[in-house]
């Protein structure tokens, strides 16, 4: 994962010939480049398990080598959530998902990108926004912002399905009940809830897991692609990379401060 | 006063259990949708609203539009309208149960309807939006029964209702800007992001309202004895606040074109070509943006010229102004919201059969709820007239 300065600005030359550069939050060229091998993880086990100030991702998409390290991760989501498949796009209900490059980061492509760029894959789920619009619209409560940590949560017993959350939400992260889910479940989970028709839903950041200490279960699947942990601690590997790397989030002009950033032009990338 | 709904013509009969039949087709489609979900109608994971929230924003504006009336007649002692105001004030009652039930089909948890009152959440317009719907109906129905209820006695209304007609007038242009902030305020989504949407509810409210109502009183004058226009130019009075306003309504769009074209912002121009010339081959709404283009210009002309003193023209140009707006606000606006979504996909919406029926039952409803009230008000009248 080290990086020295001259492979950076490198890296930094090839993205910008890309025409990727503009769309870049730039930060820590003048700072240390993080070593990510000395890390120390900056969440504690505590009896309440993995807790932080503000939980946020990176992912790194270099490390999905192939289409199966990606299914691998949606399915991980998939089965411990209890996601149901109605094999249909009108009535899907996914937590995390991929999508190419062209339609992930819409207002950063051009003509010119080869068809590989434009069709590179991106995981994408929730982005647990600082200044969540769904939590805004939200007139029940249903879906509110933690405050000690940032994740934004769904109270699948206060929803009542009005689906303003879904008009509000500028990146498309939230599924609605239209059906029933539970016969399209293949395996049920005992362990986590099933939804009720009528209700939103979308990823919570596995809080369920967090609360046991465990990381959320895409991450854990990911073999290093995502990346979680708590953006306010300095030494947090996220935090590292976030303040020492290119990374881009989607949207970021909307001013919802997402807490999933992409580092793009990981290793051996692009 | 409601023994009067009671007593009628035949016709007054077949009309009512013909609006009862159509309402028995909603519920049963309705209960059908409590039973299996939102699945059944046209709506999706990328355009999650449709026909019922379209309605709901149009008949909004509907009901918001009796304040045509109510500020002429009460702040302005505008005589004229005397006769009108009490039909505009029974349209506001309809428009806003029909809203009501339109949000309550919408949602996906109708037990948990009040949530919104037991969690008020103060960040969140349609808390607002909730709040002054309810308090506009519960305001027209008092304005509404005790002037009507005065005038049945043949008294002047108690001094009471004063302010609250006073209220009214605030209000109702409330109930539509809180509407508008619904959709104005949201983040990427850039067909509905714009500091005019208010101004475009409104104007194109008090085209479509009082059209409708006008319609409303020419209908009234053919079938009973009572004359809500017995030659005192109400009618053309009201024409020419519907004429202004649907030219602002028109003036508002031709900005909101304006502003997208010329910044050449693909964001703000791709909705815009979706619903004009259709996007990545998907082109559902554009026969129907045509049309509504056409009406609302013919419409506008027919009102210019003198031909609105035509008694064949001016059913017509009426009709293509609420029917414009109609397209607009209760068809297109919401549906090209959600196009392209937030992946700069196509997803289209067409709305299921079974959506359309729970639509044009709660529209029967509507109906109904006119024809009671308007039957008791035109009673009242014509006895009132011998
Ligand atoms: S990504 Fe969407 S659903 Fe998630 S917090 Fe942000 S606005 Fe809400
Ligand atoms: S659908 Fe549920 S979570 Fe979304 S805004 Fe409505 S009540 Fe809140
Ligand atoms: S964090 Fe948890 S809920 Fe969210 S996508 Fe990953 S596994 Fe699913």
């Amino acid at each position: 994962m080290s990086v020295n300065r001259r492979q950076f600005l490198k890296r930094a030359g090839a993205l910008t010939a890309l025409g990727l550069g503009g769309s870049f939050v730039l930060t820590g060229i003048r700072g240390k480049i993080a070593d990510a091998a000395s890390q120390t993880p900056s969440y504690q086990k505590q009896k309440q398990g993995l807790v932080a100030k503000h939980w946020a991702m990176v992912v790194d998409m270099s490390k999905f080598k192939t289409e199966e390290d990606i299914e691998r991760v949606i399915q991980s989501c998939d089965t411990i959530h209890n996601i149901p498949d109605f094999g249909n796009k009108k009535d899907e209900i996914k937590w995390i998902w991929k999508d190419d490059f062209e339609h992930t980061f819409t207002e950063s492509k051009n003509e010119y990108l080869t068809e590989n760029f434009k069709e590179l894959p991106f995981m994408i789920m929730c982005n647990h926004c600082e200044n969540p619009p769904c939590v805004k619209a939200c007139p029940t409560g249903a879906t509110f912002k933690r405050a000690d940590d940032g994740i934004v949560m769904m109270d699948y017993h206060r929803c009542i399905g009005c689906r303003f959350c879904m008009g509000a939400c500028p990146f498309g992260a939230r599924s609605f009940n239209y059906r029933d889910p539970k016969p399209h479940i293949k395996t049920i989970n005992p362990d986590f809830p099933t939804r009720t028709i009528g209700v939103v839903e979308k990823c919570t950041f596995c809080v369920e897991r967090l609360e046991k200490g465990l990381k959320p279960a895409c991450v854990e699947a990911s073999k290093g692609g995502l990346i979680f942990g708590d953006l306010d601690d300095t030494n947090s590997e996220v935090r590292k990379i976030i303040s020492s790397k290119f990374t881009i989030r989607r949207k970021s002009e909307l001013g919802t401060q997402p807490s999933v950033y992409y580092l793009v032009g990981g290793e051996e990338s692009v | 006063m409601f023994e009067k709904a009671l007593t009628g013509s035949k016709r007054y009969w077949a009309w009512i259990f013909f609006l009862l039949a159509v309402i028995a087709l909603g519920v049963m489609a309705y209960l059908r949708q409590f039973n299996e979900g939102l699945g059944l109608t046209g709506m999706s994971r990328d355009v999650s609203w449709g026909l019922y929230i379209a309605q709901f924003t149009f008949l909004v504006g509907v009901a918001a539009s009796a304040v045509m009336l109510v500020t002429p007649y009460y702040l302005h002692d505008f005589k004229r309208f005397g006769k009108l105001v009490i039909l505009g004030e029974f349209l506001a009652i309809a428009a806003v149960i029909m809203c009501i039930l339109f949000i309550f089909v919408d949602v996906g948890q109708p037990m948990r309807i009040l949530n919104v009152l037991l969690y008020p959440q103060l960040h969140s317009v349609m808390f607002y939006d909730m709040c002054v719907l309810a308090g506009y109906l519960v305001i027209n129905l008092v304005v509404g029964w005790t002037t009507l209820g005065a005038e049945k006695k043949g008294t002047p209304p108690p001094k009471w209702v004063k302010p609250i007609i006073y209220l009214s007038i605030p209000w109702a242009f409330s109930i539509h800007t809180v509407t508008a902030f619904l959709y104005a305020g949201l983040p990427g989504r850039f067909f509905w992001m714009t500091a005019i949407m208010a101004a475009r509810f409104l104007a194109s409210a008090f085209a479509a309202g009082p059209a409708l109502l006008i319609l409303l009183a020419l209908l009234v004058r053919k079938l009973s004895k009572f004359d809500p226009d017995p030659g005192i130019g109400a009618i053309q009075s009201l024409v020419k606040i519907i004429r202004y306003a649907m030219i602002a309504n028109v003036f508002f769009y031709i900005c909101e074109v304006f502003t997208a074209f010329y910044s050449n912002s693909p964001d703000e121009m791709a909705p815009f070509k979706y619903v004009f010339f259709g996007l990545d081959g998907h082109t559902s709404l554009v026969p129907f943006m045509w049309t509504a283009a056409v009406l609302a210009i013919v419409g506008i002309a027919l009102l210019i010229f003198p031909t609105r003193e035509n008694k064949v023209l001016l059913p017509i140009a009426l009709l293509s102004i609420f029917l414009a707006n109609w397209i607009d606000k209760g068809i297109v606006l919401i549906i090209a919201g959600f196009v392209p979504n937030s992946f700069e996909r196509v997803t289209e919406y067409f709305p299921s059969g079974n959506e359309i029926s729970i639509v044009v039952g709660i529209y029967a409803i509507g109906a109904l709820i006119i024809t009671v009230l308007y039957k008791i008000a035109i009673s009242v009248r014509e006895q009132n007239q011998i």
